[in-house]
């Protein structure tokens, strides 16, 4: 058995292990699933369902990798596999989850975390076990009482503290001819007329959550009880005070006349999130007008950064041009620079007050326009940092690509005739369009996510009027879903944004897989492998 | 038309060509001049049109670090101390995953090369209101690794380490001949020992390039760091200088200016030294992803 266990435990690359390596694989192992197991249980506690199943796959998988001998291969890769599984594939597959959900605003709240929240509740009862009480007060405003339960035990009460019996209470002052005293550390016993004119002392919650204690009339303080329980074979939320019931609607506690309970849970609503776009015109208004301008932008800023780039890399292909390294060095810097920071820079010299092309332009020729608040020259300026942050890339692609188209081709051209416009957009395009492509696309898939310029710019600004949440001229989709998420002062819609979010997956797959059968990149993989 | 000779003709094309170039150059380097003299005008307004301004001093660059509501200081801390953990854990995950595809044969293998480079095309930030929900549920059961700490954003970018550098490094083991492996093993060697003590001193220098593309790349993120965390003194630098512009504290300029100088100073020096390395590892990278 012993010899068997440790042959299993062999490397794959046929040396055998030792008894020390073995053991330690085993406690590490150990560890690991303690470790897991101690997560996905807690993760099903708190009602993480999504969460503690990738958390028990995760751990089976490395239990897998671990134990079989043939697995050794993936053993050197195992840490990445389990970062990737965790932070990047379930990620993924938690958006679609979350898209079929309501989990935002009212229902951020997990279902047995809803339920937690509900049975805190506690209302007077009108029956029950009762106290006569006396009331203290000290001149912080603090209360306290003296209880005494119909069997004669006598109890100190501090709100938010467990009942001190009577024995155990300290700093009693001098007892009465009933056994209450007149005072308790520095609070002071009030009075009859004290007690009717306070307003305050009726609405306290003495003692802890267990043995809660609310004064119901002039003489009589009773037990709190739960107001809500939850019948679980059932799944409704029974009110104890008033009989009614609740049942789950939707991630909501819903009664047979409409009413619901505050804290309502997250929820499948199955399409809802998918079919707002087609109910709701004031929604899709904004989403069309969002989904046009991203696929504008994405397309224009890879026209304009590829033609520049190309551009430039053209003129100055030329070997013997004096001090083609030099202005090549200087046209690089905008690349050199963290793009956010330059994102930022542009900000400032946009901004319509006191940026500097607003006075430039003012001082020269007396225009200054109102970048930031109006739609088009909004777009027109992102399109411009856009495309000084994006040309120096496709300066240095092209540059190489065009070193490499062989120079007798050109000759062969122009001893055909072909004159130097010819022989551009007849030999120089399409061979660099080959070598290029890819790269296209690539840009492309980039900017049309590309949330960094369009917050650091402008936040999506200018608003567009009329939205019901909150949407911007510029906006694209990402920098709406994280609107939708996480802007601050308005709801948050998590479902609805994992909606949308899962367009963007669309969006992004269809290109991605044109790309991967435009560049053959499977069947490199093959030849590399 | 003219009459000129071929030089002077020549001379005529160069000419023209330094005109644009000149333009060109002028639309570059713009931003830049401007955000330094801006970091040097102690009057923290844009107004000035003038390059130079009128009374040049280090005001803004003072303030940038004694203004307890901007610690620019912890900022940049922050940024070079998640950029560098992130760095040495990602390089050393990628490395040995790399090792194992380009020197084991494995059934699946080809199949897992594909799927990581497919998963790599969704990046942490399209799926980021799940991987928010994900940190805040790690919040309530591990506080360590949730909602404001650089452990779970660290966490995250290292969910999404291996995806094209594999594909580089893979290329980069795939160049050294396997013959070299073979004869240490002969000689006794484990995978671990020529792996580390044979492979590793020839890999260097595509290690060092992918190190600092990655350390460039965190560096420079700003979404996920802005979902992440919540508190002014955990801000990297970039949601910190974020901050300055948008009006949070009523837009300062002149701080922002030197901040977003001093920011940008250390990538502009690896850019600028390593310039040749980067761009070859960048454009095979390229060519490859």
């Amino acid at each position: 058995m012993a010899v068997q266990a440790l042959k299993r435990f062999e490397t794959g690359d046929g040396q055998s292990a030792t008894l020390s390596n073995v053991v330690i694989r085993l406690v590490l192992l150990l560890a690991i699933d303690a470790f897991a197991i101690w997560f996905a249980v807690r993760a099903f506690g708190e009602g993480y369902l999504p969460l503690g199943i990738a958390i028990a796959l995760i751990a089976a998988g490395v239990n897998y990798v671990i134990l079989v001998k043939e697995m050794y291969p993936i053993r050197w890769m195992l840490l990445g596999l389990i970062l990737m599984a965790m932070f990047s594939i379930y990620p993924i597959l938690l958006t679609v989850f979350v898209a079929f959900t309501n989990y935002g605003d009212g229902h951020l709240l997990t279902k047995p975390q809803s339920i937690e929240q509900i049975t805190k509740a506690r209302f007077v009862p009108e029956g029950g076990s009762a106290y006569t009480w006396t009331g203290y007060s000290n001149e912080a405003g603090d209360y306290a009482l003296w209880l005494q339960s119909e069997n004669g035990d006598s109890f100190l009460a501090f709100p938010g503290q467990t009942l001190i019996p009577a024995a155990e209470a300290t700093g009693l002052g001098e007892l009465d001819s009933e056994g209450i005293p007149e005072s308790v550390g520095d609070y002071e016993r009030l009075n009859a007329f004290q007690v009717a004119s306070d307003q305050n002392i009726s609405t306290i919650q003495f003692g802890s959550e267990l043995d809660g204690v609310q004064i119901r009339s002039p003489q009589e303080a009773a037990q709190l009880q739960p107001k809500f329980a939850y019948d679980e074979a059932n799944d409704i939320i029974n009110d104890l005070e008033t009989g009614v019931s609740y049942t789950p609607v939707e991630g909501r506690w819903t009664a047979a006349n409409g009413d619901e309970l505050t804290a309502g849970f997250r929820a499948n609503v199955g399409l809802d999130n998918f079919t707002r776009f087609f109910q709701s015109p004031a929604f899709r208004g904004p989403l069309v007008r969002i989904i046009i301008w991203n696929f504008a932008f994405a397309f224009f800023s890879v026209f304009a950064t590829f033609a520049l780039g190309l551009a430039i890399a053209y003129v100055f292909n030329d070997p013997e041009f004096p001090g083609r390294k030099i202005i090549q060095s200087f046209l690089l810097i905008p690349y050199t620079i963290p793009s956010l920071i330059t994102i930022l820079i542009w900000r400032g010299m946009f901004n319509p007050q006191v940026g500097v092309i607003n006075r430039t332009l003012s001082d020269l020729i007396g225009i200054a326009p109102a970048w930031t608040v109006d739609p088009w020259l909004a777009k027109i300026a992102i399109l411009i940092v856009n495309l000084w942050l994006g040309y120096p890339y496709f300066m240095l692609i092209c540059s190489g690509a065009l070193q490499a188209i062989p120079g007798d081709l050109y000759e062969a051209a122009s001893i055909d005739g072909a004159n130097a416009w010819q022989q551009f957009y007849k030999i120089t395009l399409p061979l660099l369009l080959v070598a290029v492509g890819p790269l296209l696309v690539a840009s492309f898939t980039f900017n049309f996510n590309n949330f960094n310029i369009i917050f650091l710019f402008i936040e999506g600004g200018p608003p567009i009027a009329g939205s019901p949440t909150r949407a911007g001229h510029t906006d694209i989709l990402i920098s709406y879903v994280y609107n939708l998420a996480f802007a601050a002062g308005r709801g948050k819609e998590y479902g609805l944004g994992a909606a949308i979010t899962i367009v963007i997956f669309v969006v992004v797959a269809v290109i991605t897989l044109f790309q991967f059968r435009y560049t053959k990149m499977w069947e490199e993989v093959g030849e590399g492998v | 038309m003219f009459n000129l000779t071929f030089r002077q003709r020549r001379y005529f094309s160069y000419g023209i060509r330094w005109v644009v170039a000149l333009i060109l150059i002028f639309f570059a380097i713009f931003p830049v001049l401007w955000i330094l003299s801006a970091s040097f005008n102690p009057t923290n307004t844009l107004a000035t049109a003038k390059l130079i301004p009128d009374n040049i001093g280090l005001d803004n660059y003072y303030s940038l670090f004694n203004n307890p509501n901007t610690p620019f200081g912890i900022w940049i801390w922050n940024s070079i101390k998640i950029s560098s953990i992130t760095t040495v854990l990602s390089v050393s995950v990628t490395t040995l995953a790399a090792y194992a595809f380009s020197r084991f044969r494995f059934s699946g293998r080809e199949n897992m090369l594909k799927a990581i480079l497919l998963i790599q095309v969704f990046p942490a930030l399209l799926a980021m209101i799940a991987v928010f929900t994900l940190i805040t549920q790690f919040d309530s059961i591990i506080p360590a690794i949730g909602l404001n700490t650089h452990a779970g954003l660290i966490l995250v970018y290292l969910g999404g380490a291996m995806g094209v550098n594999i594909w580089l490094m893979k290329g980069f083991f795939d160049t050294i001949p396997r013959a070299i492996d073979e004869s240490a093993m002969v000689d006794g060697a484990t995978h671990w020992q020529t792996f580390s003590q044979l492979l590793l001193p020839l890999m260097r220098p595509i290690l060092i390039v992918i190190a600092i593309l990655t350390f460039i790349g965190t560096y420079g993120d700003f979404v996920l760091a802005r979902v992440l965390l919540k508190s002014t003194d955990q801000y990297p630098l970039m949601v910190g200088l974020f901050i300055f512009t948008s009006g949070q504290f009523s837009q300062q300029w002149g701080p922002f200016a030197a901040g977003a100088l001093l920011g940008a100073l250390p990538i502009m020096i690896i850019y600028l030294v390593l310039q040749d390395q980067i761009v070859g590892g960048l454009t095979q990278g390229a060519v490859k992803g």
